[in-house]
C-alpha cells in the first residue's frame, strides 16, 4: 500500500525506515535521522578502504543482476588519471518493480549521500543520477535535495569540507526501459538513442564519454550508508538462507494480492510466509495461482513452487526462476496466464531497441503469436514456433532484453500449457490468422 | 608502442595467426573462411547488430559476434557447426518474416546476400501467419531509393554517411519492429558519395533510381575498368547487357578509392552508349566528307601530313597508349602535342585519406604531361604554327576558339564524335571510347591502372591505339611493334623513364606507380 | 510515428503545427541561458541534448522539425541525428497532443488488476473516439503506456506530468473534473 503505513513486524525496515514521513526529505531532517555521518566518515578514508567494507558486507547490486559491488568498486583504476564517472540507474522501469521511486520521494538524502560516498569510493568526481521522465514527482524532490545540498556544502566543489569534488546531477529520461541497461543508460546520458553497447569495453574500462565509469542502482547505493555506519559485519549478518545473499531487500509486490506495496525483508525470508503474512495472501474468494518473482524477466513460477522458496538469490535460482529487481507480480486463479503473458510480450516488443535482429523481431513474433492465441487462432505448432523463437532470443544479442521476454513466456507456456491449448483447441474459426 | 603480437587459432580448422586485435571474422577472411554478416564492412566502425556472423567458440559459454570480438590465442573457432548454423538460420528467419516478396520486382536479386544466405543456410518455408509489416517508400533525394520494406536495419547507410562521408543526414528513427532509416526535411542524399550506400546495402532497401528496373543482374557482364570522369582514378566495374553499359559501379582498390565511387562519376557513363558516333572512317571528296576504308582513310592522312609539322590536340581521356603513339607522330614530324582539361570544384570523402572527386574532370592529364602534352586550359590552338597539320584526338572541341585552324594546312581528326565549327577534315578517324577499347590511364598521384574492354566499338571503329598505331606508320614512325595494346604499353615502358618497368602483367588490377611519383599514400 | 504492438499514433492533436517556427533557444533568452548552464554539467555539448527536448517540449507542447533543427545547431549535431533520438524516446511528442494527455497504464501487473477496464473508462468519459486521437475539443487524448513503476498502486495513471494511483473505473469521472480545462 501507499506511504504512510507502519511496517509489518516481520519487516526489517533499513531502507524504508523514514517512507513516509516528510520530514525526512528536507537536509536538516535526514541529518536528524543520522543522516550524513557515513559520507562524512568515508571523506576521511581511503577509496580503497570503503571498497573493502562494502565488499565485506556482501552487498549486491539491486537493480536485478545482483553483482557484488564492492567488487564491482574495484574495477575502477583510481591512478589512471582519467575522470571517472558513477551513474546512478534509476531507470526502474522493469515492470513490478517500484521501490527506487519511494526511495527517491521519500529519502532523496539516503540516495544523494550513497551516491556521493560511491562518487567518493570509485576516484569519481561527477555523478548521474538517470532518473526516468516519467518520475516527474522523484525528480522534483531529488533536485529539492540536491540544491539543499550544494548549497550547505555537502555536496560541490568541496564536500562536506574534505578539499574532494563530488558533483551530483540529474539526468532525465524520455520514456525508454531499455536505458535501464548500463551501457544504454550511458548512450542515453551521452545524448544518442538508449541503444546498449557491445561489451567490452566494459564500463570501468571506458564507459560515459569514453571514460572508466560504475553504474549501480539506486537501491544498491541507498544501502551504503547504512554499511558505512553500522559495519559490513552487522550487514553480513542481515542474511536467512544462502551465506551469499546477505543484507534487506525491497521486494515491490503488486497484481492481485491483498496489500500491494513495498515491504523490506532479509535476505532469505521465506516466501510463503512473505506472501501471506505480509502481503495479506490472495484477494478476497481468489488463490494465488502464479507468480513472477523478480520484475517480469525472470520465469514465471507456481504458487507451490513459490511456498517453496527462500527470497535470495540463490533461493529463487532453486526453483529455476532469479530474484531479479525483487518485482513481485502475483496472478491468481481468475487471470488468464495466455493473455497476461502476451501483454508482456508486447511490452517487451515496445522497448526493443532495435539494433539486434532476433529482438527486434523475435519480440514482435512473439507478441503477435501470442495474441493470435488468446484471440483463438492460435494452434499447436504456434507453441512449437515460440519455443524456436525463445531459442534465437537467447544468449545471441547485444542485451537481455530478447532473453527478458523470453524467460516469462517460455516458462509460462511449460507451467500453465493447459491454459494454452485450451484456448488452442477451443478456437472459434479456422486457421486463417487474424492480425492483432 | 611495442610492434603487434601475433595470435594463433583454429578457425574451421585451419590454422591461422594473425596481429592482436584483428577479429574473429577478419582473422577468418585471412583463414580463407567467410563468416556470413550483413551489418560488418571493412570500411565502416563495427555495429555488431545485425547478429549474423555468431559464432561457436570452444570453451566460451555463449556464441561470439565475430565482427566484434578479438581473436585469442589457441581459441578454436567453428562457423559450420550445428549452433552457429542453427543461430544464423534463426536469424535469417527473423529478417523475412517482414520482409516483402519482392524478388520478382526487385533490383537487389541476383546480388542480394539475402537471398544468397537464405539459399545456402535459411529455412525453406515461412512460419510466419501473421500481416507483415508496411511502409512506403521514401526518395531519400539523389540517385537513392529507399524501399522501407526491405530494410534490414544493419545501419551501415547511416554509419557511412555518419563516420566516411562526416555527414550525418541519415537517422535510425522510432524502435523495435517499427524502426525505419529516415532523414530529416531539411537535407538529402545529395551529398558527392551519398549513393554508395546503395552499394553498401545488402539488401534492396536503397536502391538506384538511375538503374531502377533496367536490368537484372544475372544479365550483366561485369569488365574492371576505371573511372573516366577525374583524376582520382576510381577503380569501377562497367556492367553492361547486350553491348549497352547500364551502370558503373565501384571496383575496391585500397590504394586508390577504398570501397566508394562519387556520385558524379557514378552516373556519367551514359555518354558511353551514345548512338551518334563515328563508325566510318571518312575522307574529304570536294569538300564533302564521304565514308571510305581504313586503308584509303589512312592513305589520305598520310598525304596530309607529309612534309609538315603535326600540332596534335590530344584529349586527356585517351590512354596513355594513344598518347604515346601521338607522341611518336609528334616526334616524326617535328610537331608538338597540346590538351585541356575541364576542372570543377574537388569534394573529398572525409573519411578515407586522400579520395576526392578531382579538379581536373579527365582520367589521364598526368599521363598526358608525362607524354609531353602541354596544358592549355586558356588557349588551346595557341601552338598551331601556319602550315601545321591539325590533328584533333578524342576531343569533341566544344567551346574553343577555332578561329586559328584556319592557319593549318590541313585536319585529321581521330574520335567518336565529329568536332563541330572546324574546316572540313581531309581524313576522319573513327575510334572505341573507353569502355570499348583497352589502355591504362595516370591518375593524379602517377598510378597507372589498367581498364578493360567492356564491349564493342560500333561500326568501323578501332580502338584508339590501333588506329593511332596506323597513323603514326603513316606520318614516318613505324610503330607494328604496337600490334596488341599490352605491346604498345611495353614499347611506351620502355621508351619513357617514368613508366620504366612496367607491363600489364606487373600492373594487375590494381596498379602502380610511375618512378618519381610523390609518397601520397 | 510508431505502428505495432501497443504503440498508437501520438497525433491528430489540436495545437498548430503550420504556425511560423518560433526559436526556444533565441539569443538572450532565458532558455539559451539555462542550456548554457546545462551544458556545463558535461564535457560534450550532445549530452544536454535530452533535457534540451524536454525544454523544447515543456515550452512547445511538442517537438517540430524546426525545433530538431534549432537544438541541433545549438548543440552542434544535425536534424537528422536529432530526429533519431526524439523517435527513440515515447515521451517526446512529434505532434501537438490534447491539453491533457492522459497516459494509462496497461503492462501486465495492472493489466490484472484491471486497467484495461480503466482504458475504456478515460476513452468513454472524454469523448476521445480511440487511443491517440485528441478528443474534438482539444482537452484530452488517451494512449496506452508501458509500466509506470507504480505498480503497487494499480492502475496508476499519469496525466501531463502527474501521477494519479489507484485509478478504477468509478474514480474516471472525478478525475476528469478535477482536471478543469
Amino acid at each position: 500500500m501507499g506511504y504512510p503505513h507502519k511496517s509489518h513486524p516481520q519487516e526489517t525496515p533499513v531502507l524504508s525506515k523514514h517512507f513516509g514521513d516528510p520530514a525526512a526529505r528536507t537536509l536538516e531532517g535526514w541529518k536528524a535521522r543520522g543522516g550524513y555521518t557515513a559520507l562524512a566518515q568515508a571523506l576521511t578514508m581511503a577509496p580503497t578502504a570503503i571498497q573493502d567494507v562494502v565488499k565485506a558486507s556482501g552487498l549486491r547490486g539491486r537493480g536485478g543482476a545482483g553483482f557484488p559491488t564492492g567488487l564491482k568498486w574495484s574495477f575502477m583504476k583510481l591512478d589512471d588519471g582519467k575522470p571517472h564517472y558513477l551513474c546512478c540507474n534509476a531507470d526502474e522501469s522493469e515492470p513490478g518493480t517500484f521501490k527506487d521511486r519511494e526511495i527517491m520521494r521519500w529519502t532523496p538524502h539516503a540516495l544523494i549521500e550513497g551516491v556521493a560516498i560511491g562518487a567518493y569510493a570509485i576516484g569519481a568526481e561527477t555523478a548521474y543520477i538517470y532518473i526516468r521522465g516519467e518520475f516527474s514527482e522523484p525528480i522534483r524532490v531529488m533536485e529539492a535535495a540536491l540544491a539543499e545540498a550544494r548549497a550547505a556544502g555537502v555536496i560541490g566543489p568541496n564536500a562536506m569540507g574534505s578539499g574532494k569534488r563530488i558533483d551530483i546531477w540529474v539526468h532525465k529520461g524520455a520514456g525508454a526501459y531499455i536505458c535501464g541497461e548500463e551501457t544504454a543508460l550511458m548512450n542515453s546520458i551521452e545524448g544518442k538513442r538508449g541503444n546498449p553497447r557491445i561489451k567490452p569495453p566494459f564500463p570501468a574500462v571506458s564507459g560515459l564519454f569514453g571514460q572508466p565509469t560504475t553504474i549501480n542502482n539506486v537501491e544498491t547505493l541507498a544501502a551504503v550508508p547504512h554499511i558505512l555506519n553500522n559495519g559490513a559485519e552487522w550487514y553480513k549478518g542481515m542474511c536467512l538462507s544462502s551465506p551469499k545473499s546477505t543484507g534487506s531487500k525491497l521486494f515491490s509486490v503488486c497484481g492481485n494480492v491483498a496489500r500491494p506495496g513495498n515491504y523490506e525483508v532479509v535476505l532469505g525470508f521465506s516466501f510463503k510466509d512473505f506472501l501471506y503474512d505480509l502481503c495479506g495472501g490472495p484477494p478476497a474468494g481468489r488463490k494465488f495461482k502464479a507468480i513472477i518473482p523478480g520484475g517480469s524477466s525472470v520465469p514465471v513460477i507456481t504458487i507451490e513452487e513459490a511456498e517453496q522458496v527462500r527470497m535470495d538469490y540463490e533461493g529463487f535460482l532453486e526453483v529455476g526462476t532469479m530474484l531479479g529487481s525483487g518485482g513481485v507480480i502475483i496472478f491468481d486463479d481468475a487471470q488468464s496466464m495466455p493473455r497476461q503473458l502476451a501483454r508482456l510480450a508486447r511490452f517487451y516488443a515496445h522497448e526493443s531497441c532495435a539494433q539486434c535482429t532476433q529482438c527486434r523481431e523475435g519480440t514482435a513474433w512473439m507478441t503477435r503469436i501470442l495474441e493470435r492465441i488468446v484471440a483463438g487462432q492460435g494452434t499447436f505448432e504456434d507453441l512449437d514456433t515460440i519455443f524456436d523463437l525463445a531459442e534465437s532470443m537467447t544468449g545471441k544479442t547485444i542485451c537481455v532484453l530478447s532473453d527478458s521476454c523470453a524467460a516469462p513466456v517460455v516458462s509460462g507456456i511449460k507451467r500453465f500449457r493447459g491454459e494454452f491449448e485450451a484456448l488452442i483447441t477451443g478456437r472459434r474459426s479456422s486457421t486463417v490468422a487474424v492480425g492483432v | 608502442m611495442s610492434e603487434s603480437k601475433m595470435v594463433s587459432l583454429t578457425i574451421e580448422g585451419r590454422a591461422v595467426s594473425v596481429p592482436a586485435g584483428t577479429t574473429i571474422l577478419e582473422a577468418a577472411k585471412a583463414a580463407g573462411v567467410l563468416v556470413p554478416h550483413y551489418c560488418y564492412h571493412p570500411g565502416l566502425p563495427v555495429a555488431g547488430v545485425c547478429r549474423m556472423c555468431l559464432v561457436e567458440v570452444e570453451k566460451l559459454p555463449k556464441l561470439a559476434p565475430s565482427c566484434a570480438t578479438a581473436v585469442g590465442d589457441g581459441q578454436v573457432v567453428h562457423v559450420y557447426s550445428e549452433k552457429a548454423l542453427e543461430a544464423r538460420k534463426g536469424v535469417l528467419e527473423l529478417l523475412l518474416i517482414n520482409h516483402p516478396l519482392d524478388c520478382p520486382i526487385c533490383d537487389q536479386a541476383g546480388e542480394c546476400e539475402l537471398q544468397d544466405y537464405t539459399f545456402q543456410e535459411g529455412r525453406a518455408d515461412s512460419r510466419y501467419r501473421e500481416p507483415k509489416r508496411f511502409n512506403p517508400v521514401e526518395d531519400f533525394g539523389g540517385d537513392v531509393l529507399y524501399v522501407t520494406n526491405r530494410c534490414i536495419l544493419c545501419t551501415r547507410c547511416v554509419r557511412f554517411m555518419d563516420d566516411v562521408h562526416e555527414a550525418p543526414v541519415l537517422c535510425v528513427s522510432e524502435r523495435g519492429d517499427r524502426a525505419v532509416i529516415s532523414k530529416a526535411a531539411d537535407a538529402d542524399l545529395t551529398q558527392p558519395w551519398a549513393a554508395n550506400v546503395i552499394d553498401l546495402c545488402p539488401v534492396g532497401a536503397l536502391v538506384s533510381k538511375d538503374f531502377l528496373n533496367k536490368a537484372r543482374a544475372w544479365e550483366l557482364d561485369r569488365t574492371a575498368s576505371v573511372c573516366p570522369g577525374c583524376s582520382q582514378g576510381c577503380n569501377t566495374v562497367l556492367e553492361t547487357r547486350d553491348n549497352v553499359v547500364m551502370r558503373m559501379k565501384p571496383r575496391p582498390n585500397d590504394a586508390v578509392n577504398q570501397f566508394y565511387l562519387c556520385d558524379v562519376g557514378r552516373l556519367d557513363y551514359h555518354w558511353m552508349n551514345r548512338p551518334d558516333r563515328l563508325e566510318s572512317p571518312k575522307i574529304r571528296l570536294a569538300d564533302v566528307l564521304s565514308p571510305v576504308d581504313w586503308e584509303i582513310a589512312l592513305g589520305q592522312a598520310a598525304e596530309a601530313l607529309r612534309g609538315r609539322r603535326a600540332y596534335v590536340v590530344a584529349s586527356p581521356q585517351l590512354s596513355n597508349e594513344a598518347l604515346f603513339l601521338l607522341k611518336r607522330l609528334i616526334g616524326a614530324t617535328g610537331g608538338e602535342g597540346a590538351f585541356r582539361c575541364a576542372t570543377g570544384p574537388e569534394a573529398p570523402l572525409p573519411g578515407v585519406d586522400d579520395l576526392a572527386l578531382r579538379a581536373d574532370r579527365a582520367p589521364n592529364a598526368r599521363g598526358a604531361e608525362l607524354l609531353g602534352f602541354t596544358r592549355r586550359d586558356g588557349d588551346l590552338l595557341a601552338g598551331l604554327k601556319s602550315g601545321d597539320v591539325l590533328v584533333v584526338v578524342g576531343d569533341a572541341l566544344d567551346g574553343v576558339d577555332l578561329r586559328r585552324a584556319a592557319d593549318a594546312a590541313a585536319v585529321i581528326v581521330v574520335g567518336t564524335v565529329l568536332p563541330v565549327g572546324l574546316p572540313t577534315p581531309v581524313a576522319v578517324l573513327p575510334i572505341a571510347n573507353v569502355a570499348e577499347e583497352e589502355g591504362t590511364f595516370t591518375n593524379l598521384r602517377g598510378r597507372v591502372q589498367r581498364f578493360l574492354q567492356a564491349k564493342a566499338a560500333p561500326g568501323l571503329a578501332r580502338p584508339s591505339w590501333y588506329a593511332l598505331a596506323d597513323l603514326a606508320t603513316a606520318a614516318g614512325a613505324p610503330s607494328d611493334d604496337c600490334a596488341l595494346p599490352s605491346r604498345a604499353f611495353a614499347a611506351l615502358a620502355a621508351a619513357e623513364p617514368a613508366f620504366s618497368g612496367m607491363s600489364y602483367d606487373a600492373l594487375g588490377l590494381r596498379g602502380a606507380v610511375v618512378a618519381g611519383a610523390e609518397v601520397a599514400r | 510515428m510508431s505502428h505495432g504492438p501497443s504503440a498508437p499514433a501520438h497525433a491528430h492533436g489540436h495545437g498548430d503545427e503550420t504556425a511560423p517556427y518560433v526559436p526556444v533557444f533565441a539569443e538572450g533568452s532565458a532558455r539559451r541561458r539555462e542550456l548554457a548552464d546545462l551544458i556545463s554539467r558535461y564535457p560534450s555539448k550532445r549530452a544536454a541534448l535530452l533535457p534540451a527536448l524536454w525544454m523544447i517540449q515543456q515550452d512547445r507542447g511538442w517537438i517540430s522539425e524546426d525545433a530538431m533543427r534549432e537544438v541541433g545547431e545549438q548543440l552542434d549535431c544535425t536534424a537528422a541525428y536529432v530526429k533519431g533520438v526524439v523517435t527513440f524516446y515515447t515521451m517526446y511528442h512529434q505532434h501537438p497532443v490534447g491539453r491533457n494527455f492522459i497516459q494509462v497504464c496497461t503492462t501486465s501487473p495492472c493489466l490484472c488488476a484491471g486497467a484495461d477496464d480503466v482504458v475504456k473508462a478515460f476513452l468513454e468519459h472524454t469523448g476521445c473516439q480511440e487511443l491517440g486521437l485528441t478528443s474534438p475539443d482539444g482537452k484530452y487524448t488517451v494512449i496506452e503506456v508501458e509500466c509506470l513503476g507504480a505498480c503497487g498502486f494499480a492502475t496508476p495513471v499519469q496525466i501531463n506530468e502527474d501521477y494519479v494511483e489507484s485509478v478504477t473505473p468509478e474514480k474516471v469521472p472525478g478525475i476528469l473534473a478535477a482536471l478543469g480545462d
